[in-house]
């Protein structure tokens, strides 16, 4: 038996690591010339499977701060109002949070339809902020598509939680 | 220092409550600041000195970012320009014929044109300075849709000048710092720009959703609208100079008229900022605040001279001209009838008189009778019928 399980999780790794990936995803995205003939592509939003991922692994009080940091990350990035993202992105991990025994053990499908939930959080947040800010309802095909390119992206969550579930015993 | 060593090393919380309580801390925080934000405004102290400084960071980062894209843009160019020298070269020649007659027709109006102002003494818009920028990074979701441009302040850019592509009007810049500036597009759900049809000069306002084309709120008219007419800037409310491409009129999905955008026609990588100060910020407003309000004309029918009540027989001998009448009973609690008064009226001519056509008389007379009715037609308070 490896001493690993017993070992205190590090926070750069599970928390500090994803979240400087989710920077670098998210600065690559917005670079103007990613097109395909006069088709944009879709702007997923790559910090949600990061924190449904951190919501799942186990309970942390910096996870919470690590939350903020992105969103207020992706408000200066995307010129959104300061503040709207880390309330669109908390949302779903206190939710996720709230009810991560009950997600405990359920199968990747299952799994990717809670995530695919989390994402539908996100995102309606969103939409009520944005729609009570402007007094103007956004688009929701284009919402929609964001949806999809955010959905797709579980397959990263899930490879965050299969390594960082089980690295610290006492949350298993 | 090993944790077993530390002092706090013994200390035992309950994780899972005290990451609950940090939630909620964070939580409630995070709707403080969001709660808290001014950027709706688009004021320049609104923006904001957290999202400059992040600005001023992003913009660099996303040059060099963008780089190799630009770079394989351009050596994509250089091999198909090399490729396809001789059909591009034949497109280019039947471009230039096309082209030589449209020059003709344009040196034709052009002189037109210049002789109809001088005929009218039309003042012009002065020529607009502008900046060139390059973009650097580019938000395109549905909540927010904007650009950050890397030109800013020393260029003199200021918050409010338009930002255009060789194809047409991108946005707006909201946000100025020196070395950056971000461009609010038109397709934002924040955005509002008021435009024109060309081909009925029927007004509307460009509103953002988020999506691609952005809606023609505020349509008014018949039909004012029909599928492909292009839609220009109005001017109005001087944000934006008149007549600047924006794009074509579609019909929507959802049966909403939008707009197809101008600047979709190609990446937009390189921009234009329009250095367009509209009227309120050129006029010296002082100095108009300081010119008194010129004299009220004499003779017009602005300001009447009470008229008292005239008896029928009393006023029909002094044949009193149309127009004094209705502008009397204007006046409200000034038109008192006074027998005294009267009976002096026929000898002295009306001063209103002389004037009962012209634009100050129309508020007076509108809800009046008409001007041409004799003053005994008139009689004061009471209506018609009830004194039958």
């Amino acid at each position: 038996m490896s001493a690993g399980g017993a070992r205190p999780l590090a926070p750069w790794r599970w928390l500090g690591t994803p979240m400087l990936m989710v920077v670098g995803l998210s600065l690559i995205f917005a670079i103007p010339s990613l097109r395909i003939g006069e088709w944009r592509l879709p702007e997923p939003v790559f910090a949600v499977p990061v924190v449904f991922a951190w919501a799942v692994i186990r309970p942390s009080m910096l996870a919470p701060m690590g939350v903020m940091l992105m969103g207020l990350f992706l408000d200066f990035l995307w010129n959104a109002p300061t503040g709207f993202w880390p309330v669109c992105l908390l949302l779903p991990y206190g939710l996720v949070l709230g009810g991560r025994s009950m997600l405990a053990g359920q199968s990747q499908l299952m799994m990717w339809v809670w995530y695919a939930a989390a994402t539908a959080l996100t995102l309606g947040a969103g939409y009520l902020f944005t729609m009570l800010s402007t007094q103007n309802d956004p688009d929701p095909i284009s919402v929609g598509w964001q949806f999809l390119a955010t959905v797709v992206l579980y397959p990263f969550a899930n490879q965050l939680i299969e390594r960082f579930e089980d690295a610290d015993v006492r949350f298993r | 220092m090993s944790l077993r060593d530390n002092p706090l090393g013994e200390l035992r919380v309950p994780l899972t409550w005290t990451a609950g309580i940090v939630f909620i801390v964070v939580l409630i925080a995070s709707v403080a600041i969001l709660l808290s934000d001014r950027r709706g405004s688009f004021d320049v102290d609104a923006y904001g000195r957290p999202r400059t400084l992040s600005d001023k960071v992003l913009a660099p980062v996303g040059d060099a970012l963008s780089a190799p894209g630009r770079w394989t843009g351009a050596g994509v160019d250089t091999v198909s320009g090399y490729f396809f020298a001789v059909s591009e070269n034949r497109r280019l020649k039947a471009e230039l014929k096309n082209m030589e007659q449209w020059r003709d027709v344009a040196i034709a109006l052009r002189d037109t044109n210049e002789r109809y102002r001088a005929v009218l003494g039309l003042k012009t818009d002065p020529p607009i300075p502008m900046a060139s920028a390059r973009i650097v990074t580019d938000a395109r979701g549905p909540f927010a849709n904007s650009r950050l441009a890397n030109t800013g302040s020393e260029a003199g850019v200021k918050p409010g000048n338009p930002v255009m592509s060789e194809n047409g009007l991108v946005g707006r810049i909201v946000g100025v710092t020196d070395g950056a500036s971000r461009v609010l597009l038109l397709t934002d759900v924040a955005s509002r720009t008021p435009v024109m049809i060309d081909r009925t000069n029927a007004r509307a306002l460009l509103t953002g959703d988020g999506g691609p084309n952005p809606q023609l709120a505020y349509l008014r008219g018949m039909n004012p609208v029909r599928n492909g007419d292009l839609v220009l800037t109005s001017g109005d409310g001087g944000v934006f100079p008149r007549g600047l491409p924006v794009g074509v009129a579609v019909k929507g999905l959802d049966g909403r008229w939008r707009v197809a955008l101008a600047s979709d026609k190609a990446p937009v990588d390189y921009v234009r900022i329009l250095l367009f100060q509209d009227f309120t910020q050129v006029v010296n407003r002082a100095a108009l605040d300081k010119v008194q309000p010129p004299p009220p004309t004499p003779g017009a029918s602005t300001l009447p001279p009470p008229e008292p009540e005239v008896p029928a027989a009393a006023a029909k001998p002094a044949a009193t001209p149309a127009g004094a009448a209705p502008a009397a009973g204007a006046t409200g609690p000034a038109a008192k009838p006074n027998p005294t008064a009267a009976a002096a009226k026929p000898a002295t001519p009306p001063a209103v008189t002389p004037k009962p056509a012209t634009a100050e008389a129309k508020p007076a007379s509108a809800t009046k009778p008409p001007t041409a009715k004799p003053p005994a037609a008139k009689p004061a308070p009471h209506p018609a019928g009830a004194t039958q």
